[in-house]
């Protein structure tokens, strides 16, 4: 190493870029994650007005008679505080609690929590994420403030459930329905009777479609008409909310790659300036373009794998960093936050592109400068 | 007699500067023999190392037939030029241009690297040379770690390593003291004497110049007598 410091330097750059290159698609896949865990037999019956309009309760068995539909289940946003505001971003939902799971099969509950819940008309389900962020244990009572259906609430936790995939949501909270409705129909009437959504388990997925129109033509001019779309559709939808800046985030990471490639490009340029005597001598001994091509682009090569793994490896903590700062707004924006395998060959190929890159102009003029030119730098 | 080593025939060389033509060589025609030690002089800018550059096959001639060791260089493409010179010449140059990065006996393994040697072979040759310049005790040096005629001499033990017929010499105690200029004409004396290399060597030192058998002056692109 002739100049170790700016070698660092560049090394420690091209680390950085390549582990924020990786950061920011961890984020863009975390967002996608959602999607990835979406089960193609299933189908998403809301209000089709808009998710925040509710369908009545009595749709179920209407759409259970609907052929092609092998199960039907249903969800209500809870949307209560514990603690205080900054406690409660995550996803709080009144479920159906006789068949819930049977349909969402990657929540995985062990059968005897699975029965003490359906027992108890206050227990809860919570996550695996959830329950190790409030350190909550399998008994505990949580109280919580219901900010949409109004008054103090107080659950039992009866199961801790873990995800069947890595993209599953581990920080959702589950409890009875009916605890919900009994309640509502006390205090506040107008509230009972209704859910957020029906989840519709279909025979075939492949028939996913019809039975969707099916659904929809059944509640055509009925008090709440109905949109239903497979799953994968429905949470496509929310993110396309947010594409704008997933795009955005898309270029940065490309003018990130753009910029490490100026770095590299600069110092290798630098480099083969000042040596461009010394590969004249080495041509005058009878080396050709051949040995020029690997000496140079071996270095760049060596220079920007370094780097990059070094950024991969860092790609890590940075990531925790991240979820860190994130605090408790993170489980509710992305369900699965890690570093995926194919982020890191990703960062790996593009720190070899880069590598490859900016070698290209020093070896050329390297390749094709004339001995008695480049021995005339001597001195 | 034998083959001369060198022939020029007409040999010319001129650049361009946009639309002129500038001579810088003209109708050189010599020959030397093997076994000559020939040093040439003249003032600067008289195109001295433009001559050795032509003859050490680094360089091409705009006119003329240049013909070296048996080859007619003209004949010759860059790789061809490129192995030919390999094989052929011995170069040694005024700033040594030994690579920074690698320690003497790497340098003097270099040229070895284009034969078919086997690493230890190219170790034990390198390593001969470097004795045979008096730096046995140095071969781990790096170049900066050693005296400007220390580096001369493990050039010279580069030129030498793949044991050409014709070494190459541009000024090469132009960068050097009166003692070390000395001592590196003594080894290029005995390498001429005792293992039969032919030299050229451009010098402006008339010293080093008494050393050599045969001094050609060079004024203006041409020989002149003296
Ligand atoms: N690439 C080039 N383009 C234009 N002119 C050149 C080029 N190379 C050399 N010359 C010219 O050719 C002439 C001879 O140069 P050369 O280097 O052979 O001189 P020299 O005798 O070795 O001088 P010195 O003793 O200073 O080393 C000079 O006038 C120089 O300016
Ligand atoms: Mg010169």
């Amino acid at each position: 190493m002739r100049h170790p410091l700016r070698s660092i330097l560049t090394v420690l750059g091209i680390a950085v870029a390549i582990s924020a290159f990786g950061l920011i698609r961890t984020v863009i896949g975390a967002w996608y994650s959602g999607v990835e865990a979406s089960a193609p037999n299933r189908l998403i019956t809301r209000n089709a007005v808009s998710l925040g309009f509710t369908l009545p309760l009595a749709y179920r068995d209407a759409i259970r008679g609907i052929p092609g539909v092998a199960d039907v289940t249903y969800a209500h946003w809870f949307g209560g505080i514990y603690i205080d505001e900054k406690h409660s971003q995550f996803p709080q939902f009144a479920v159906d609690a006789t068949n819930f799971y049977d349909i969402y099969p990657e929540f995985r509950l062990p059968p005897e929590q699975k029965a003490a819940f359906k027992q108890q008309r206050n227990a809860m389900v919570v996550g695996r994420k959830l329950a190790e962020r409030f350190n909550w244990k399998l008994g505990d009572t949580v109280q919580m403030r219901g900010m949409i259906f109004p008054g103090e609430w107080e659950f039992v936790i009866r199961g801790i459930y873990t995800g069947a995939e890595k993209s599953t949501d581990e920080t959702q909270m589950h409890f009875h329905y009916q605890y919900l409705d009994e309640r509502l129909r006390q205090t506040t009437p107008f509230q009972a009777g209704v859910v957020g959504w029906y989840v519709v388990k279909v025979q075939d997925p492949k028939r996913g479609a019809e039975v969707a129109e099916a659904i929809d033509r059944r509640f055509k001019n009925s008090l709440a008409e109905t949109l239903t779309e497979t799953e994968r559709a429905f949470v496509l939808g929310f993110i396309s909310m947010s594409e704008t800046i997933l795009v955005a985030l898309r270029i940065i990471s490309m003018v990130i790659i753009g910029v490490i490639l100026l770095v590299l490009s600069n110092t290798m340029a630098m480099t083969a300036r000042e040596r461009l005597s010394e590969y004249a001598v080495l041509k005058t001994l009878g080396f050709g373009a051949r040995h020029l091509i690997f000496l140079i682009v071996g270095e760049s090569l060596l220079i920007a794998a370094t780097g990059g793994l070094l950024g991969i490896l860092i790609t890590y903590p940075a990531a925790d960093g991240f979820e860190r700062a994130m605090g408790d707004a993170m489980g509710a924006i992305f369900p699965a936050f890690d570093v995926a395998p194919s982020t890191q060959l990703i960062c790996a190929l593009m720190a070899m592109i880069v590598g490859l890159a900016a070698s290209l102009f020093p070896t050329w003029r390297a390749v094709q400068v004339r001995i008695v030119e480049g021995l005339r730098r001597v001195g | 007699m034998a083959d001369p080593l060198i022939e020029l025939v007409d040999v010319s060389k001129s650049y361009r500067r946009d639309t002129l033509e500038i001579p810088v060589l003209q109708n050189i025609t010599m020959t030397v023999p093997e076994g000559e030690f020939l040093a040439l002089m003249g003032p600067s800018g008289s195109g001295k190392t433009t001559l050795l550059n032509l003859i050490a096959g680094i360089d091409r001639p705009t006119g003329g037939i240049l013909r070296v060791a048996g080859t007619e260089l003209g004949g010759l493409s860059e790789t061809e030029l490129a192995q030919w010179r390999s094989r052929t010449i011995g170069f040694i140059f005024q700033f040594y241009n030994l690579l920074p990065v690698l320690t003497a006996l790497e340098n003097v393994e270099l040229p070895l690297l284009l034969t078919p040697l086997s690493k230890h072979e190219r170790r034990e040759h390198a390593a001969v040379a470097l004795e045979l310049v008096g730096l046995a005790d140095r071969v781990h040096h790096y170049p900066k770690q050693l005296s400007g005629g220390q580096e001369q001499r493990v050039a010279i033990a580069r030129a030498i390593v793949t044991d050409p017929p014709l070494l190459v010499a541009d000024e090469p105690t132009g960068d050097l003291d009166r003692t070390s200029a000395q001592e590196i004409m003594n080894l290029l004396g005995r390498l001429n004497a005792e293992y039969g290399k032919t030299i050229v060597m451009v010098t402006h030192d008339p010293r080093a110049a008494e050393r050599a058998r045969k001094v050609i002056h060079l004024d203006k692109g041409a020989f002149v007598q003296m």
